[in-house]
């Protein structure tokens, strides 16, 4: 758009350089953004993205370059400055307090905030305007992913910025709600608002915007329109590598491995998810999808299934046994193995090496621990099988788990996993935060162990995830579970509806604002 | 501008030197707390850490460090077990107590017979007393998720009034002339806690201390109950996933180091201190704190931190005497070297880095 008036770029970067220790986050990086343009700005998890946007928000100051904004020398040494000159930001992670509502969150955030009933007066009259359905009463505890994250946009739009940054606004809406946030965007940069939009899910850039700059390893590897490109060469450019897709000869189920009835588990804390009332049964050879927008009862479903979490015996029952009531070591000697999601602190101890993590659930069916003495040399071998047959990257068995990057210890704790020959894998999340690379080789060793006959539960909060690996697919969506569907020739509306479509009430509202 | 910045892994150098660096930066700081008192610094320190080694009385004062280093290794070996897994007991001079009481009672029950099963039945009941007044706050906090560090610290003062009342009660010497405290086990030879090697320091306590230190080296590096301890203090989430029940590690942890707090007291009541009497509690089981963090909750690190609060305490002792520091300069002291200790620890994780101020 800006091409047309001729007038300067509203923001140009040039040369900027970060450094932490061992790693150039920001090599010479840049690029410019128009007015009212939306910049993608794409590339795999570490690639420098968040760096990049830090440093124009204000959070990180670059160790070399310079910003030009609207053609005048641009610094920020803080947020605040930022949002003085213009320049909003709305975070992947939220920053709430779950127990305020609405405008008294966003009233936190103004440096002089008006009185609550002008403050929600304002509110409703620019969520209105930009199809943004919120309640500035409604306590912030109650709302949806999707609807906190509309807190956060409206927050930076009573600011009327120039440039808002959108770092990963999608991975926590559901088809819907992203088809509301894309409307508000593009109403937004008709108004001559600019959006770097930060990503790396090529269909929503594609479908949105202009402009992408593509950074790998730090430096701008192309700049180019996306929607001149297809899906495939955007991600070889982001990845650098030809990528294959996983592959698998379907066959025919076995008998049913697990089966769950009637699984109710109240929630640990006061803004935690219940379970209520989930059901469903798996095949021997079956991958099980189950999708779902973050914070719907994945963490408590996958902490039902592995043990962690005992309940009534007759819930769950593993090849016809009632194994509801026995803990994790005692599911793992059966034959059910999980993999949570967080991997340092969870999955794994940060501090400990990776032997000693491959002993954390491998102890019980790899033998290695004998009379209560730890066997340290199978266990040492059991950690070197899985870095060499899952291509964990590391120096060796005995570097703790936190110096992994996060692609090559998602490798390991699946591989710990997988390697021990499980009935049933039940994982969650398994390709969050990991580069395309490893996130191919994690896929393919799922559907490997289920073309060997095991039963596999993914639990995932990416769609395409999902959709390319899994046989059924259910929907977990405040606490319940939704019956699963076979996954093949599900559309992606049918998926949003048993995601739970819109969250929060005035569906109609929102689409009426955006039409 | 000066900046921590975390280390990507924590440093080993770091980690072996700073009990080193907080010693010698104890006996700068505790230099400096002595000359405010008026004393010779150099002479105060050189009290504390050189003579009870290397002065004419020598031979005497080193027997006498190992005696006070007995209790506060045992102790310690305990107590680190559950600060590695995140359960505080602070409570260790309360479980002392009780184990010398219980423990001695069971001695005095016995009063005069002789035979050789009256001491070992004694170290049973030490263990037992101490046990069971560590299951107090360990219960509280398995059922009713009160907070362990609060509820064992209060119970030493319970402990401490318990004490007072049986020297005063139902344990007093009937032939001791009125005065508060029980008869003197260590002259009653069936309960005596003897130099296994005359002269030389090492009574039974030592004796158990070491073992102590072995077997819980052991179980930290060999047994899956040692990686359970670890794996709790390190990540509870993953510990829980590992299929570690908190609850029963909390009462194992607090059961363990209250047993070997009540050993720690039964040995100290029928060798060195000799009687229950009020004043029989000299703080070893808040000094063990020290010492676990100082030995960096290892036992061989213990066993050597043990040995040198040991020390501090012979010194301390042997400063009050001839330079007439006053006994709360000594606790001071001691307390500065955790305090030192403590703060070191952050370049363990931290580097310290000069940063220019950045102008763009």
């Amino acid at each position: 758009m800006s091409e047309a008036d001729g007038g300067p770029p509203l923001l140009v970067a040039e040369g900027l350089t970060k450094a932490y220790p061992g790693v150039l986050a920001n090599d010479h990086v840049s690029f410019s953004v128009a007015h009212g343009e939306v910049h993608a700005l794409l590339g795999e998890n570490g690639a420098g993205k968040s760096t990049l946007v830090k440093m124009i928000y204000g959070l990180v100051r670059p160790d070399e370059g310079r910003m030009m904004l609207e053609g005048r020398p641009y610094a920020p040494h803080r947020p605040s400055d930022a949002r003085r000159a213009g320049v909003a930001m709305v975070f992947q992670h939220f920053s709430l307090f779950e127990a305020l509502n609405v405008a008294e969150n966003i009233a936190l955030g103004m440096e002089e905030p008006p009185p609550q009933g002008e403050l929600s007066a304002r509110i409703r009259e620019v969520s209105v305007a930009y199809g943004l359905p919120l309640d500035p009463e409604r306590i912030v505890g109650e709302l949806s992913a999707g609807e906190r994250q509309r807190v956060e946009i409206i927050r930076c739009l009573l600011q009327n910025p120039k440039l808002l940054i959108m770092d990963e606004p999608t991975s926590v809406l559901t088809p819907q709600e992203v088809e509301i946030l894309f409307r508000t965007l593009r109403k937004l940069s008709a108004e001559g608002t600019a959006i770097l939009y930060i990503s790396h899910k090529l269909e929503e850039v594609i479908d949105l915007c202009e402009n992408a700059t593509i950074l790998r390893h730090g430096k701008v590897v192309a700049t180019c329109n996306p929607r001149e490109h297809s899906a495939r060469e955007l991600a070889e450019l982001m990845v650098g590598e030809i990528l294959t897709p996983p592959h698998r000869e379907r066959a025919a189920f076995g008998d049913v491995v697990l089966e769950v009835r009637g699984l109710s588990l109240p929630a640990t804390s006061h803004f935690g998810t219940s379970l209520k009332d989930i059901g469903f049964s798996l095949r021997a050879g079956e991958v099980l999808g189950i999708g779902g927008v973050a914070g719907n009862g994945q963490d408590e479903l996958l902490a039902a299934l592995s043990g962690e979490r005992p309940t009534a015996a007759d819930t769950i029952r593993l090849s016809g046994q009632e194994i509801g009531a026995l803990g994790p070591n005692e599911r793992r000697a059966l034959g059910l193995l999980a993999a949570p999601e967080e991997r340092l602190g969870h999955a794994a101890a940060p501090d400990m090496s990776l032997t000693e993590n491959a002993l954390l659930t491998g102890a019980v069916r790899e033998r290695l621990v004998r009379r209560g003495l730890i066997d340290w040399p199978r266990s040492r071998a059991f950690a070197k099988r899985i870095t060499e047959v899952f291509d964990v990257r590391t120096p060796g068995t005995e570097v703790p788990a936190r110096a992994l990057s996060g692609g090559n210890l998602q490798k390991f704790v699946i591989g710990r996993e997988v390697l021990q020959r499980p009935e049933v894998l039940v994982v969650n999340q398994p390709t969050w935060g990991v580069d395309a690379s490893a996130a191919a080789a994690i896929r393919q060793a799922i559907l490997d162990l289920a073309e060997g006959g095991a039963g596999v539960i993914v639990i995932s909060q990416d769609l395409d995830e999902l959709m390319e690996i899994s046989d059924t697919f259910a929907a977990l969506n405040e606490g319940r579970l939704s019956a699963p569907r076979p996954a093949r020739g599900l559309s992606v509306e049918e998926i949003g509806l048993m995601l739970g479509g819109v969250h929060g009430a005035k569906v109609e509202e929102g689409a009426d604002a955006g039409a | 501008m000066l900046v921590l910045e975390k280390r990507k892994v924590p440093s080993r150098f770091w980690a072996r030197a700073t009990p080193l660096l907080a010693v010698i930066l104890t006996m700068l700081a505790g230099g400096a707390l002595f000359a405010l008192l008026g004393k010779d610094p150099v002479e105060a320190v050189r009290t504390i850490f050189w003579d009870p080694l290397f002065s004419e009385f020598a031979f005497y004062y080193r027997s006498q460090i190992l005696v006070k280093a007995w209790p506060l290794i045992l102790i310690a070996v305990g107590l680190s077990l559950g600060f590695r897994a995140g359960i505080w007991n602070i409570g260790a001079e309360g479980q002392y107590i009780m184990g010398a009481i219980l423990g001695g009672a069971v001695g005095l029950a016995f009063y005069p017979a002789q035979g050789w099963y009256i001491f070992p039945l004694m170290i049973l009941a030490g263990a037992l007393g101490g046990l069971l007044w560590a299951m107090i706050p360990a219960i509280l906090r398995t059922k009713f998720g009160t907070n362990e560090i609060l509820v064992s610290l209060m119970l030493v003062y319970v402990a401490e009034n318990i004490l007072s009342s049986v020297s005063f009660g139902i344990l007093k010497n009937p032939q001791g002339f009125g005065f508060p405290g029980s008869r003197n086990l260590n002259d009653y030879a069936a309960s005596a806690n003897m130099d296994l090697i005359e002269g030389t320091g090492l009574h039974w306590g030592g004796a158990a201390a070491l073992l102590a230190v072995m077997l819980a080296w052991g179980l930290l590096t060999r047994h899956i109950l040692g990686y359970r301890i670890r794996l709790s203090g390190e990540a509870p989430r993953a510990a829980r996933f590992g299929g570690v029940d908190p609850d029963r590690l909390v009462l194992i942890c607090l059961g363990v180091s209250g047993a070997l707090a009540g050993l720690a007291g039964l040995f100290e009541v029928t060798g060195p201190a000799g009687q229950l009497s009020p004043d029989f509690n000299m703080g070893y089981g808040f000094t063990a704190i020290i010492v676990a963090f100082l030995g960096r909750l290892h036992p061989i690190g213990i066993l050597l931190a043990g040995l040198l609060l040991g020390l501090t305490e012979v010194g301390g002792g042997i400063a009050q005497q001839n330079l007439g520091l006053p006994a709360a300069s000594i606790k001071a002291f001691q307390g500065m070297l955790l305090f030192f200790l403590l703060a070191m620890d952050v370049f363990t994780d931290y580097r310290l880095r000069f940063r220019r101020e950045e102008t763009i």
